[in-house]
């Protein structure tokens, strides 16, 4: 048996598959939209146009100019968020993002020539830190994956007791440490982690990774923090956070294919792909088939 | 299904990949330091990502994402730093297409099969590279287009293949060049001409800038063609899925023998013969280091040794026989009766010494002929570069065995020559002094020097889990006067054992096969899961950990303290 590759026609045809398009998704970040100014950027396949009045209110737009039909928006992190369908729920929370000394911070959108769920299973993976982020997030000899519990609802995977030895954790890291990593995918498309924060072990940072699928097989990813950090500047974060994602974005854009075959037998999963291996699954038991390639039946 | 060349040799840099592609399948190219040339599909079977960014590390290529090694010839994956402590599955192995140099290229397909596409004007000779020149167009349309091709005053066609052209030009001096077309994808062609007799060295430069001009002005008049006609939508290759693994423990089924001969034999130490072991038809196995082999003997004894080979070594195979004074037949016959030449049956090769590769430091200890999964061990973590210690217990100088591959190792192996037994212990005890959070110590030799070692270990405060043994065999006396009953939950099955004999040997007679080797508790080829019961370990392969959780046995040698086991058989 024979798993399909990449389909040229696919890369720019309009999405039909109603769980992707009953979704919401992340278009842009807030702050980054100019008051009066018109923009423009793809969402499954669709062009789609957004701009913010003086009074800060965004209007979106289906198409390519600022007139016509307008689509359902929500402002949540910081993000404008829009569908294409009509989804039932509403967007997922993040409950420390409602602690008063959190710090929300967009660390940047980022293209990549990748699908979503590739991006997603990127962001779940420990196994690639001593070789993906050299020095950073990991470091040779110390590759092993221990193991870690994966926990499947209908509304989300959820990994906990994920450890890893870190030589700098974080933008702020001064010294190697094991973190200990929870792992939360609460949509198709997006994904977090909550780690220990290094000056209160108590709290965990929540750093995530909302994907635009722009096409099924490109993303904008977009990356939002919340901290418990008052010291490190927002330059350095973005930086540090940039950096990281510069180190994936090379390997994502030389995975074949881009999209995320769900058939196990597809690639060659081991025991620390435990969450990816549940992702997948979940990712079968929604039915979705925009962004990946479908087990055969 | 036909040849078609898809590099230069010498695109092959040292420890490069080179990235190639035929009818739309991407390709991994990369030469190993012993000159093989590997063709593999551009794909880590892991996550799909491409091997062509990967590292060549001469034996092994190393894939990016996740450090997955992969060896040399087989393609087959070595190690998953993932899981240090775990030897990769079998199945665990790339996609690879043959590979033959000729012509001054690297000439492979999906099946090739058959000669390689030789013009006659070709036979016998070596010829002289062109530049390659890439012209989008399709494949069969260029090689009718070539037959064009004007270099001179007057040139005709004077052959043509499947996918190739010959020309000949008179003028002022004749000659002929062949043009091979590689299909890189439906409207993509790679144009890699060779001239049938090499220019002299004052005009190869000239030579090689006409033929590339001449043939670049063709190419934009073959590609202003083709960008009036529709072209062919791009192939898309189709990928393999990942084989189901149909053995999770280690077996010995006659499916896993094959014939070897006896390339060489050499003495590489008093008393110690090297066996060089080269597979009659087809490609040896991949192995792990620590591995060992069985080998069945011409007098029909099977003796297990272990691989001396370094990473990527899949030419032969190469172990170091001792001729042991109470032979009773193995190492006699391999000494006395096996010659040069001679056909003797392995089995594939097995691992219950799997080297972790994720230590600070890695101390490995060999007395005697217990260098040999050592040495293959030291090789592996000397090509990664990860710190190490040898240390090599010997008689005298004389008995050191294959000095050559040690002195590859440099200042990592430390030899101690001819300690007595309380020396030895002292020399242990310094340098097994420090246990050391994150690192390994690896031991292999005679009982005496393993038991020393093992009691000097845990003395010193080394956890069980970070102190790896090889038996050469179990020198612990058996206890069978203990009788009990056996239980197979999936079997159904309830079984006395009677007291001198072995739970193995029960089974067998009950007509329950069960896998085994050594069957003296050294191997763990018989291991099976206890559902029930306090197992009687009697064995020297599980650890004390293991042995403590009860949970699994080895049926040949261990038995009960409790009345009844249930065995997950």
């Amino acid at each position: 048996m024979n798993i399909p590759t990449d389909d040229h026609a696919r890369r720019v045809a309009t999405c039909t598959d109603p769980v992707a398009l009953d979704e919401w998704y992340v278009i842009c970040a807030l702050d980054e939209v100019a008051v009066g100014a018109v923009y423009r950027t793809r969402l499954l396949g669709d062009t789609v146009t957004y701009s913010r009045s003086p009074d800060g209110a965004p209007t979106i737009w289906r198409g390519a100019t600022a007139e016509g039909p307008t689509l359902t928006h929500r402002v949540k992190f910081g993000y404008l968020w829009t569908t294409l369908g009509s989804p039932a729920h509403e967007i997922f929370d993040i409950a420390e993002c409602n602690e008063t000394d959190r710090r929300l911070l967009n660390g940047g959108s980022i293209l990549v020539a990748t699908s979503a769920p590739r991006a997603v299973e990127n962001f779940l993976d420990m196994g690639h830190f001593p070789y993906v982020h050299t020095g950073i997030l990991g470091a040779e000899p110390r590759t092993e994956v221990v193991d870690y519990d994966v926990e499947t609802t209908p509304d989300q995977v959820l990994a906990t007791r994920c450890m890893f030895y870190q030589p700098q954790a974080a933008a702020s890291s001064t010294e190697g440490q094991m973190s200990e990593y929870i792992y939360r995918v609460p949509h198709p498309y997006c994904v977090m982690l909550y780690k220990s924060n290094p000056d209160d072990p108590s709290r965990m940072d929540v750093i995530a990774l909302f994907n635009q699928p722009m096409t099924e097989e490109s993303i904008r990813a977009h990356n939002f923090l919340c901290l418990i950090d008052d010291v490190t500047p927002d330059a350095a974060i973005r930086r540090f956070q940039q950096m990281i994602f510069g180190q994936d974005k090379p390997i994502l854009e030389n995975q074949f294919p881009r999209r995320l075959p769900l058939d196990p037998r597809a690639e060659t999963p081991i025991r620390a792909d435990k969450a990816a291996i549940a992702y997948r699954r979940w990712l079968t038991a929604k039915g979705l088939t925009y962004a990946v390639i479908p087990a055969a039946e | 299904m036909t040849w078609f060349p898809i590099a230069r040799c010498d695109d092959l840099v040292v420890r490069h990949v080179f990235h190639g592609q035929l009818r739309g399948r991407e390709l991994a190219v990369w030469r190993a330091d012993d000159g093989f040339v590997n063709v593999w599909e551009n794909r880590c079977l892991h996550r799909g990502v491409r091997l062509s960014i990967g590292l060549n590390e001469g034996q092994e290529l190393k894939c990016q994402y996740h450090g997955w090694r992969y060896a040399n010839r087989t393609a087959g994956c070595t190690y998953i730093p993932a899981h240090p402590a775990d030897s990769p599955a079998r199945t665990i192995c790339n996609i690879s297409f043959l590979a033959v140099e000729r012509f001054g290229l690297v000439w492979t397909g999906e099946s090739p099969s058959g000669e390689l596409p030789t013009p006659p004007s070709l036979t016998g000779r070596d010829g002289f590279g062109l530049r390659n020149l890439p012209i989008n167009a399709e494949p069969a349309a260029v090689l009718d287009e070539l037959a064009d091709y004007r270099f001179a005053p007057t040139t005709t066609v004077t052959g043509r293949g499947e996918s190739w052209i010959e020309l000949t030009g008179e003028g002022e001096t004749s000659s002929a060049v062949v043009l091979f077309v590689q299909p890189v994808d439906a409207a993509r062609s790679v144009v890699r001409g060779v001239l049938v007799d090499p220019p002299t060295d004052d005009k190869r430069l000239a030579v090689l800038h006409g033929h590339h001009r001449i043939l670049s002005r063709l190419r934009i008049e073959i590609e202003q063609r083709a960008s009036g006609r529709v072209m062919p939508s791009p192939i898309i290759p189709t990928l393999l899925r990942v084989p189901i693994t149909h053995s999770v423990a280690p077996k010995t089924s006659s499916r896993d023998r094959m014939s070897v001969t006896v390339a060489g034999r050499t003495i590489v130490a008093d008393g110690v013969v090297a066996f060089e072991l080269r597979r009659i038809d087809g490609q040896l196995p991949t192995f792990q280091p620590g591995a060992h082999i069985d080998v069945q003997l011409p007098n029909g004894l099977i003796r297990q040794y272990s691989l001396v080979n370094g990473p990527g070594e899949l030419d032969r195979y190469v172990i170091g026989v001792k001729r042991e004074p109470n032979s009773s037949g193995g190492s006699a016959c391999l000494h006395d009766v096996v010659r040069t030449g001679d056909a003797l049956a392995i089995s594939e090769p097995r691992n219950n010494f799997p080297l972790r590769r994720d230590s600070f430091r890695t101390i490995l200890i060999a007395g005697g002929i217990g260098i040999t999964p050592l040495l293959s061990m030291a090789q592996a973590l000397a090509a990664s570069s990860l710190n190490y210690e040898l240390h090599y217990f010997a008689q005298s100088a004389e008995h050191i065995a294959f000095a050559d591959r040690l002195a590859t190792l440099g200042a990592s192996v430390i030899i101690h020559l001819g300690l007595s037994p309380d020396e030895t212990g002292d020399a242990l005890r310094t340098i097994l002094a420090v246990p050391e959070d994150g690192e390994h110590v690896y031991i292999c030799g005679p009982g005496p020097m393993l038991d020393a070692a093992r009691t000097t270990a845990t003395a010193a405060g080394w956890p069980d889990p970070a102190v790896h043994f090889e038996y050469f065999k179990n020198t612990i006396d058996v206890d069978l006067s203990s009788s009990f009953t056996v239980e197979l939950a999936r079997s159904a099955l309830t079984i006395d054992v009677p007291a001198g004999t072995s739970v193995l040997d029960v089974l067998r007679t009950n007509g329950v096969a069960l896998p085994s080797s050594c069957e003296q508790g050294a191997c763990g080829t018989c291991l099976v899961t206890v559902l029930a019961g306090e197992p009687d370990h009697q064995d020297v392969y599980l650890n004390e950990t293991e042995r403590r959780a009860g949970d699994r046995m080895l049926t040949c040698v261990s038995r009960s303290h409790s009345e009844r086991l249930v065995l997950d058989i």
